[in-house]
């Protein structure tokens, strides 16, 4: 094993020396993550509270012919703005989120005591209209409820009557776990900083060493390829799980200045959360830095190794596409899938919830057996002939 | 002592390697001439273990290569035809991790390494980075990395490609001075003044083959020439590819 060992010492050293390898691997591609998740909640949580919480501004049309509505709106904190030349015209080119249209017709009907209409016009498709169209319907409801209360009322009936049902809302998810769905892809951002923090290593030591024309010279040795490949890939893990654990550590520090307080939202990404998550992506790590060797040996250049590796980041984000798409209950099964498991109980932890050993463990059993695979697959491949030749 | 019994390699339907036999003896330096092309570059490649021939021996010291690859490997000092360097590491320690592949503890490592860059002449580059060194700093590191664990065996594939007259000059001095020594020397060349210059004895190479092998003077005795260039030539048969 001690081949093994001077290889790797010997190629993190060379890496440490790169300003380029160290930048990419070890400052940009563990702050990749984080700071396009802060920057995008950010984002997000300053528009659904600007939306909610700000004066609801609303032109109305033909307010003359409904001034007590109109009035008791303006009572309510809306805006009443003056009616727009052409409502649909202001809608379609989004000057307006919401328009209220009240017909001549709406003072003889209410009048009548029938069913008088208004219209409310909005676009689907925008979506800052979604917020001021449900709270301008909300409203409405209100005033109709208000005012059939008072109706019935009149003729010495119980307003009770007509709400024979009352349905109480009791949302039972914690803060943290409220929390969870933005989290929906920590785990991928995670396997991005492992990818890129391993990538530039797993290329320079194996197609970047063979176009250097260094590799020859190397297999002369008398350390078998095993070793050789051994303390290359644990090289290229290292950079990795540097550059992944530098990431857990950047979320830890974004999360604190994302303010989801607002939104009753809370993430505990303490320090316990960053150690056990970080262990449970350790077999994984070594998968990709294996898989990176393997896809990287197998390249003719370093040209070549390149673009086959940036294929191959797509490759992590399945799991969470699916899992965004089609949110799964976890299950056992589930913690033998490498990749997935790791998806599923890195969520799992970051929801707050209790991740029971026995997954833990299948998790990183089965995904530490691949990683066993891959690195013997690494090693076979440095056995080709071919291999050592540089072209 | 190396020893090459009938070696075979084919690419493909191409063969590159087709009987090579010979030997090199300790205290001696053996040349391996032949035109581009000839198949020294894979005879040497199969001597080191790189590749696996398709037929025939390789003893080292008498240790069979099919047989211990790890052991042939530590008894050689390989030149290999591709000689880069790791340019973010100084000269020294480009040297010392050889030595470490060897398991050498750092004070015989150190001790090698000075006396291999004093016989190099190269005191003044030792501990920079190998990054923009000249073609001759770079073959002079390139052996000195080969020879850190003081094989018995040296083997240099083309040692002087690429190199000017005076570093020309200062290998063959350090040829010269590793035989002195009692090792085996075997290079390979496609020059042949500098093998003449240099070899006791010459392994002619043409298609695979060994086509003429002995002292210079057997060799003029062989072909019947009298000017060793014209005795390659006959051997050879052809002019071609033989000029540098």
């Amino acid at each position: 094993m001690k081949a093994a060992l001077v290889v790797f010492l010997k190629e993190v050293t060379e890496n440490l020396r790169d300003r380029k390898t160290v930048l990419n691997a070890l400052v940009l591609g563990p702050l990749l993550g984080p700071v396009l998740f802060a920057v995008m909640m950010g984002f997000i949580i300053n528009k659904q509270l600007d939306s909610a919480e700000k004066p609801l501004a609303l032109p109305v049309i033909g307010a003359e012919h409904a001034p007590n509505l109109v009035a008791w709106l303006g009572q309510q904190g809306v805006q009443v703005q003056p009616a727009p030349a052409d409502g649909e015209a202001a809608i379609r080119e989004r000057e307006a989120r919401a328009v209220l249209v009240i017909p001549a017709s709406f003072g003889e009907h209410w009048r009548k005591g029938e069913t008088a209409q208004v219209q409310v016009l909005f676009d689907s498709s925008d979506q800052e209209g979604r917020t001021p169209k449900a709270r301008v319907s909300a409203l409405l409801q209100a005033y109709s409820q208000q005012q059939a209360s008072l109706r019935i009322a009149a003729r010495g009936l119980h307003p009770a009557l007509l709400s024979p049902l009352a349905v109480a809302d009791r949302d039972l998810a914690s803060s943290q776990q409220r929390a969870g769905q933005l989290l929906g892809f920590l785990p991928y951002l995670l396997v991005l900083g492992a990818f890129l923090g391993g990538m530039y290593l797993a290329i320079d030591t194996t197609a970047g060493e063979r176009e250097r024309q260094s590799l020859e010279p190397l297999l002369a040795n008398p350390a078998s390829r095993a070793q050789i490949v051994l303390g290359k890939l644990g090289a290229t893990f290292g950079f990795a799980m540097a550059s992944m654990m530098l990431s857990l550590v950047a979320f830890s520090f974004a999360f604190q200045y994302i303010d989801l307080e607002r939104l009753g939202m809370r993430i505990d990404f303490d320090l316990g959360l960053i150690l056990r998550a970080g262990l449970l992506m350790v077999p994984l790590v070594m998968c990709f830095a294996a898989l990176q060797t393997i896809v990287a040996a197998y390249a003719k250049s370093y040209r070549e190794a390149q673009t086959y590796l940036s294929l191959l980041m797509l490759v992590p984000m399945l799991p969470s596409i699916i899992l965004m798409v089609n949110p799964m209950k976890g299950e056992l099964w589930m913690s033998a899938v490498p990749l997935l498991s790791q998806n599923v109980l890195v969520m799992a932890l970051a929801r707050g919830e209790v991740v029971a050993l026995a997954e833990f463990a299948l998790s990183f059993g089965a995904t530490l057996a691949l990683a066993v695979v891959l690195a013997w697959v690494a090693v076979r491949i440095y056995h080709r002939e071919q291999l050592a030749v540089s072209a | 002592m190396i020893e090459v019994r009938d070696l075979h390699k084919a690419f493909g339907k191409v063969k590159a390697v087709d009987g090579v036999g010979f030997r090199a003896a300790d205290g001696q330096i053996t040349g391996l001439l032949g035109p581009n092309g000839a198949g020294k570059t894979t005879s040497l490649r199969m001597l080191y273990t790189l590749m696996r021939p398709d037929r025939g021996q390789v003893l080292v010291d008498g240790i069979d290569a099919a047989v211990d690859p790890a052991g042939v490997r530590r008894r050689l000092g390989v030149l290999p035809d591709s000689r880069g360097l790791y340019k973010r590491l100084t000269s020294r320690e480009n040297i010392r991790y050889f030595g470490q592949l060897h398991g050498m503890d750092d004070a015989l490592i150190a001790r090698r390494t000075d006396a291999l860059a004093n016989a190099l002449e190269m005191g003044d580059i030792i501990d920079r980075r190998t990054e923009g060194f000249s073609q001759g700093q770079r073959v002079k590191t390139a052996i000195a990395r080969a020879l850190v664990h003081d094989p018995r065996n040296v083997i240099l594939d083309e040692p002087t490609n690429g190199l000017d007259v005076m570093s020309t000059r200062a290998m063959r001095r350090f040829l010269l001075q590793q035989r002195a020594e009692g090792r085996c020397v075997l290079f390979s060349s496609h020059i042949m003044q500098e093998v003449a210059a240099l070899c006791d004895r010459i392994v002619i190479i043409a298609r695979g083959q060994v086509v003429a092998e002995g002292t210079p003077d057997e060799l003029r005795a062989q072909t019947g020439e009298e000017n060793l260039e014209d005795a390659f030539v006959k051997a050879i048969g052809t002019e071609e590819g033989l000029m540098a």
